[in-house]
């Protein structure tokens, strides 16, 4: 009977002093890699009780504030922060790629069930309202063998702001100088024509009720609901569909030229087998937080999540980062000030 | 002389009558306060430009401030008739055992999620909207209202759908108004050998400053929805006259764009949006008010009118 009592009073002080000992870390920002980054924290937690890492997904643009306030620990984004907001922040603010992404383009054409092949150009066209008919020369040249009718083209973009329209755009700009000029990148865009649909389940809502309409959504999305999607010509000159590998490959091929800061687009990236319009999202960072304690354990959460974290990318649909980028990452990790 | 308590009672409530009027001009300072880059840069140009282009930044609240107004103009217009016609139907011709009911069921639309109105719209009603709308002979379809291609999200969904929500609303409190009316009124005019449609007409007519009061409860509600609007109005920000073409609103634009607008300009133009929309709000208001005021000020003259008409009729 002591004995019991004496147990459970020593595990009741381990329990205290764990609670005692557990530190919070709140971080806030993008949408897209909730999943993932809810995963990583409650393994991670799992790993290392004292460490409870709390994540708001408000949106990329949120995330960005917050940091720059020093409202949270941690920021996260689907685009890179611009030097200008980087400028207002109150002191330097690493980037770091923690997974990858990618957009993929989805249509509904009466009569057509084989997938079709797209170039940015022809995307950009469609998108700038200049190719207006499924059986535009520019779309038949690319899909021969497909039966395309004269349907009108229903342009379906996001209407809320989103990582997804950043990645979109940034892709359209690279190929056409005219989507550069005209739209632009960035998470919202002046439209030229077409409907917004809220979220990725209001584009592939409204694309597959209309005939003859074009959208895109995440990959992750269109992988979990079965949506069939257009493959698009890479660099390189290959059509190529978009799948966990042919994304990492994408990262793969950007990392020779990858800068110091990994702000960097990989889209249209160089290389075999890429699927052109991924992108990194990252995580930020503070290079000297102002809790060392708090910077010690979010850089040693980070060397876990860029190793081991990996593995559970495959079954939440996302792609793992390629070896070369997570060395240059581990590298840079070791700027930051903790205690 | 007044006793403590009284006095007690009358500021207690006093404060929080004051409250209420001190968040009033809370969010309207704040709303200013907040969106001071925009107004400073664009100024009265805000309201009246046509262009919102967040990568160059620059903004203008037109197109939002059309399809708001558009789109709850034409919700009003669908609603008030069938409200009106329920709220009579409850409170003067239905027989007792199926009031509760339809009371209940008009209660129970009023307290559906608009998200879950916007889900509906996008998969049933849109698709439907859709089939009238490529059903419609051509010759119609060359009138301006009806221009563009049929893609079932729009102006006409939207206002379809704000219509269905503003419903329960307005023949809530209008039925509540026409059960006020005194039973005196419809007795008087049975004994003046009214019919019972005459009667009904007589005591719409004494309710008529509550009911403008329940319409514009319901215009109010219009102008403020988001979620289910944004599902399917197609969020496109040009001003058209037509109901066929995709539009935005202000209450949409913020919810859509809100978070993840980054740069301090955009954010601001955000903001000056929800200002725009709170200033609108308070003028449609305030002209409903007024049109109330103005009603039962030249009531009360009919109704002296009145009283002296039968002096008349027994004096001849």
């Amino acid at each position: 009977m002591m004995k019991t009592f004496a147990c459970v009073a020593a595990v009741s002080l381990l329990a205290g002093a764990t609670v005692l000992a557990q530190t919070t870390i709140n971080g806030a920002g993008a949408t897209f890699p909730n999943p993932i980054y809810s995963k990583w924290f409650a393994e991670y937690n799992k790993l290392h009780p004292n460490v409870q890492i709390n994540y708001q997904s408000i949106g990329s643009g949120g995330g960005i504030q917050q940091i720059t306030k020093e409202t949270v620990f941690f920021g996260a984004s689907d685009g890179p922060m611009t030097d200008e907001q980087l400028k207002a922040a109150p002191g330097p603010i690493l980037h770091f790629p923690t997974v990858l992404g990618a957009v993929v383009p989805v249509y509904n054409i009466t009569g057509v069930s084989s997938d079709l092949k797209f170039t940015g150009p022809v995307l950009a066209d469609i998108y700038l309202g200049k190719i207006t008919k499924w059986n535009d020369p520019a779309i038949v040249k690319l899909n021969p063998g497909a039966k395309l009718p004269a349907t009108d083209i229903t342009v379906v973009h996001r209407s809320d702001g989103s990582g997804t329209t950043y990645i979109w755009v940034d892709y359209l700009s690279k190929l056409s100088p005219e989507f550069q000029s005209k739209v632009g990148v960035k998470t919202s865009v002046n439209w030229p024509i077409g409907v917004g649909g809220k979220g990725n389940e209001g584009v592939s809502g409204l694309v597959t009720q209309t005939p003859g309409a074009i959208g895109y959504v995440e990959l992750i999305y269109a992988l979990q609901n079965k949506i069939s999607y257009g493959s698009v010509q890479n660099a390189a000159g290959e059509f190529v569909k978009a799948s966990v590998q042919s994304v990492t490959a994408a990262a793969a091929g950007a990392a020779a030229k990858m800068p110091a800061d990994f702000r960097v687009s990989i889209t249209n990236a160089p290389g075999p087998g890429v699927y052109p319009i991924s992108s990194f999202t990252w995580l930020l960072l503070y290079e000297n937080p102002k809790d060392k304690a708090q910077g010690k354990m979010m850089t040693d959460f980070m060397k876990w999540a860029l190793t081991d974290g990996q593995k559970y990318c495959a079954e939440l649909g996302y792609a793992p980062l390629p070896s070369n980028v997570v060395k240059m990452e581990m590298a840079a990790l070791a700027k930051i000030k903790g205690s | 002389m007044i006793r403590k308590q009284d006095l007690g009672f009358r500021l207690g409530t006093g404060a929080f009558a004051l409250v209420l009027i001190l968040i009033v001009v809370a969010i309207g300072f704040e709303l200013t306060r907040q969106s001071m880059l925009s107004i400073q840069k664009f100024g009265l140009a805000f309201w009246r430009t046509d262009t919102w282009d967040p990568v160059a930044e620059e903004f203008g609240a037109l197109p939002f401030i059309w399809g708001t107004l558009y789109s709850s103009v034409l919700a009003l217009a669908l609603a008030t008739p069938v409200a009106l016609g329920i709220a009579v139907f409850i409170s003067e011709l239905c027989p007792d055992w199926l009031k509760q009911p339809l009371v209940f069921l008009t209660e129970l639309l009023a307290a559906i999620p608009s998200i879950v109105y916007g889900l509906w719209g996008i998969f049933v009603m849109v698709p439907a909207v859709r089939v009238l709308e490529t059903s419609l002979p051509p010759t119609l379809r060359q009138l301006p209202v009806f221009s563009g291609p049929p893609l079932g999200v729009g102006m006409l969904s939207a206002a379809l759908i704000l219509a269905i929500m503003v419903i329960p609303f307005t023949s809530s409190v209008a039925r509540e108004v026409l059960k006020a009316v005194p039973g005196a009124q419809r007795e008087g005019a049975y004994a003046l050998g009214a019919t019972r449609f005459e009667a009904i007409r007589a005591a719409l007519f004494y309710a008529r400053t509550g009911i403008i009061g329940a319409i514009m409860l319901g215009f109010g509600r219009a102008l403020g929805e988001t979620m289910a609007v944004t599902m399917v109005i197609g969020n496109n920000p040009k001003v058209s006259l037509s109901l066929f073409a995709p539009q935005y609103t202000m209450a949409a634009v913020i919810a859509n764009e809100f978070t993840e607008a980054a740069d301090q300009l955009y954010l601001n133009a955000l903001i000056e949006i929800g200002l725009v929309l709170f200033i609108i709000t308070l003028v449609v208001n305030g002209l409903s008010r007024l049109l109330i005021w103005s009603m039962a000020r030249s009531g009360s003259r009919s109704r002296a009118a009145a009283a002296a008409a039968p002096a008349e009729v027994t004096a001849a």
